[in-house]
């Protein structure tokens, strides 16, 4: 079983972010994974996006043509990826942001307003953590504890609150994830 | 040892270090930025030499002098910044030096960008610099072969007192996968390394009376001295070519259609879509050169099966391992190639689209 | 039998292959002494460069490296930061420092490289056949400024002193000449004072020795010298530019 995701928004969104815990948590547990970055101008501002694949088998191209699951976190991602997801794959669109939404029926979209609930939350910055929530809510590809093992692992001793929103995060991501 | 998530561009850094690469020199260029910022950062705390050269042009000279006190040395760069060092790369072959060059291509000519790209090949493989000498060019295709080539390489450079060029490429830089690392070589290990060059390199005069005087020299003035030089790095290169041949094979059998032939980051992608061409019930193989010189002609002319109808090459470049493959298959069967450029990857799905396009042919 | 003179133990015995009344014999032998009255025979490497003195390599009895055109000094800082236990000189020529050198050596004294640099600054380029080099004088016939060097289409020649002493980093910087018996002997304490601040590791040290070129400028060798005083002398004056070690 191989998953193919694209993650992309804004620089400075943490969408690099969302693909690297994916990739980090998913080789703990023991997967093949590849994190490849869009590099250059894009990570001084500009729109950024990440392939990562997550695999059980040796993982040929890290190259993602047609994503099983796309997070998109601004419009522009949408229109630039969304076309390209497999039928049948899965859109994770943050409502903030993406006023015109995606017209395509063949795939399943999860639509919240993923900044908005991050500045609930308490803090903008956890909006990667949200989206791997969602992922970790609809399809199980990596295991929430094994994500809480790994911010634990670091961040308990330098940043304990931020520890608590992220993880506080990650669970409500998974209940949209799951609803 | 646990497997890390890394970049290649610091997963080879760090993999020099632990090979006993104590001394680098470099100047900043995108997309190899992280393999020089590692080594700012990780030379001062293994008590290592990291300087940012004034230019490419500076770094590999000073790779030269360090080379030539037999140490373990490294410089990297990316296209437009090895086209500077090629100067100092014909010096260092001319002179015997060994060391290790790290090319983190992109896309050219001139300025170009910034994308991955294979455009280098020629200028790798075939000289670059001027003269006549041959480098070891070895081509990585994964995070862990990249870092794993690092310690193979120097060992290849002190072996044949040669330099060696990892030949990579932007995305193999920038792209994390999970690397496990060999056991660092220890502090006594790395002293002494310089040793096996003691023979010939710049080192105090311990030997009281008995002063010995080495020239660190690709200089020979006189034609006929010049010949028998030039004709001693031949017959080394001779050596590398029987001893240091390196490929893989994938999906290689009698059933094969099409034989592909792909190096680096373009054999992963002509991979994924030979797996999903055998999905289909058709049977594409691929042969991976691993170094790209020596190149292996004839492994690569024996890997034609039978019921091959054509040799397709995929390059992000417009055909330059090419040559060298229709120089191994002789006219065996046809070669056909098709490529990208500018930087732009081809995807899965347009290699796909090709070999389905040949196998009904 | 008394012994009067002898070979420095800094040079081998390999004859010098220099035009008659060529200096270049003169600049090796003040730095081979040098390097034996400082005691660091066992302890110095040295790098040559590329032009009149390109075969240095074999004339002084030491490791040494051949470098590129112009690049001693990176040269030189790679075997410095490879063997810090070690001593290291270079000795150039102006058309390979002061032209398609002038980044390596500018960036080698920014750093306060540790090393000794002798510049022979005999305004043209001798081994190519007498070209125009970055030091040669206004008005200056060579085969490439047959009109003489035009200022107001190729500028001025540089003075490399000065340019470097611009710079914070460097120890010692002093420019001497080699037209005269006196002369030699003020360049001698010179080149000796670059060398015994390169063994107590004071940093970058750097003496311009301005000499003369008989074959390409197309003088006798006494001739040659009255020439040199008379014009490059004006221009490139002799003195000592920076001594922190006499501060």
């Amino acid at each position: 079983m191989t998953t193919e995701i694209i993650c992309a928004g804004f620089g400075g969104q943490g969408v690099l972010t969302i693909g690297k815990f994916i990739a980090k948590v998913g080789m703990t547990e023991g997967k093949n994974v590849s994190w490849l970055p869009s590099y250059g101008p894009e990570m001084r501002g500009g729109t950024a996006n990440v392939s990562t694949v997550v695999s059980d088998e040796e993982i040929a191209s890290p190259i993602v043509s047609f994503p099983d699951i796309l997070v998109a976190l601004n419009q522009p991602s949408i229109d630039k990826f969304a076309p390209s997801i497999r039928p049948g794959g899965i859109l994770i669109l943050n409502t903030t942001m993406c006023p015109h939404g995606c017209k395509r029926d063949d795939i399943v979209q999860i639509a919240a307003p993923l900044s908005d609930i991050a500045n609930e939350i308490g803090n903008p910055m956890v909006l990667n953590m949200l989206a791997i929530g969602v992922i970790i809510g609809k399809t199980g590809l990596i295991k929430y504890e094994s994500m809480e093992a790994d911010l634990t692992s670091y961040m308990k001793a330098k940043n304990p609150e931020l520890l608590e929103l992220n993880l506080k995060a990650i669970k409500r991501g998974i209940e949209i994830g799951k609803s | 040892m646990a497997k890390i998530l890394m970049k290649g561009n610091e997963a080879v850094a760090e993999a020099a270090i632990r090979s006993g690469c104590r001394l680098y020199f470099a100047y900043p260029i995108t997309p190899q930025s992280e393999l020089i910022e590692y080594m700012a950062r990780m030379m001062p705390k293994v008590n290592g030499v990291f300087l940012q050269a004034e230019s490419e042009v500076a770094a590999i000279n000073m790779v030269y002098g360090a080379a030539g006190c037999g140490k373990r040395v490294m410089t990297s760069s990316s296209s437009p910044g090895i086209s500077l060092k090629m100067e100092g790369i014909s010096y260092l072959a001319g002179a015997q030096l060994p060391c290790v060059i790290i090319n983190v291509q992109r896309g050219g000519p001139g300025l170009g960008d910034i994308q991955p790209a294979q455009g280098d090949y020629f200028q790798a493989t075939k000289g670059g610099g001027h003269g006549d000498y041959r480098l070891i060019v070895m081509a990585p295709s994964s995070v862990q072969e990249f870092a794993d080539m690092a310690s193979q390489a120097f060992d290849l450079a002190d072996k044949y007192l040669n330099p060696v060029m990892i030949l990579a490429d932007g995305m193999l830089g920038q792209m994390m996968e999970p690397v496990e690392f060999k056991t660092p070589k220890t502090d006594a290990e790395i002293a002494d390394m310089w040793l096996q060059h003691k023979s010939w390199c710049i080192q105090p005069n311990e030997d009281g009376d008995k002063k010995h005087h080495h020239e660190i020299n690709s200089l020979e003035i006189d034609p006929v001295m010049l010949e028998k030089h030039v004709n001693k790095l031949y017959e080394k290169y001779a050596v590398i070519e029987k001893n240091e041949l390196s490929f893989e094979k994938y999906n290689i059998s009698d059933d094969n259609e099409i034989l592909c032939v792909a190096w680096g980051t373009a054999s992963r992608v002509v991979k994924s879509a030979i797996n999903e061409v055998k999905a289909q019930g058709k049977s594409v193989g691929l042969i991976r050169p691993i170094n790209v010189w020596p190149f292996p002609y004839e492994d690569l002319c024996k890997a034609i099966g039978p019921n091959v109808k054509k040799v397709y090459v995929f390059e992000l470049n417009t055909g330059q391992m090419l040559d060298d493959v229709k120089i191994a298959v002789a006219g065996k069967v046809p070669v056909d190639f098709w490529g990208k450029v500018g930087g732009v990857v081809f995807t899965p799905a347009e290699i796909k689209e090709k070999l389905e396009q040949a196998l009904k042919e | 039998m008394q012994v009067i003179a002898t070979r420095p133990e800094a040079l081998t015995d390999v004859p010098f292959t220099y035009c008659p009344g060529c200096l270049h014999g003169v600049a090796h032998r003040l730095v081979a002494e040098a390097i034996d009255e400082h005691g660091l025979i066992n302890k110095m490497m040295g790098v040559a460069p590329v032009g009149c003195s390109v075969f240095a390599y074999k004339f002084f009895n030491m490791d040494m490296a051949e470098a590129a055109h112009g690049r001693a000094p990176a040269v030189a800082t790679g075997m410095k930061r490879a063997r810090p236990d070690m001593h290291v000189f270079t000795y150039q020529g102006d058309g390979d420092l002061a032209a398609i050198g002038t980044a390596e050596i500018v960036h080698a004294a920014n750093r306060g490289e540790h090393m000794s640099v002798f510049f022979v600054n005999n305004a043209i380029y001798g081994m190519t056949g007498g070209q125009m080099a970055p030091t040669t004088l206004p008005e200056m016939k060579t085969t490439t400024s047959p009109y003489g060097r035009k200022t107001d289409d190729v500028g001025f020649p540089i003075r490399v002193c000065e340019l470097l002493d611009t710079l914070v980093a460097p120890y010692y910087i002093e420019r001497v000449s080699l037209l005269s018996p006196a002369d030699i002997l003020k360049a001698k304490k010179a080149v000796s004072k670059a060398i015994k601040y390169n063994k107590e590791g004071r940093g970058f040290t750097f003496v311009e020795l301005i000499s003369t070129c008989p074959t390409n400028w197309g003088l006798d060798p006494l001739k040659s010298r009255d020439w040199a005083k008379e014009h490059m002398l004006p221009f490139f004056k002799p003195g000592c530019l920076r001594d922190k070690g006499a501060e």
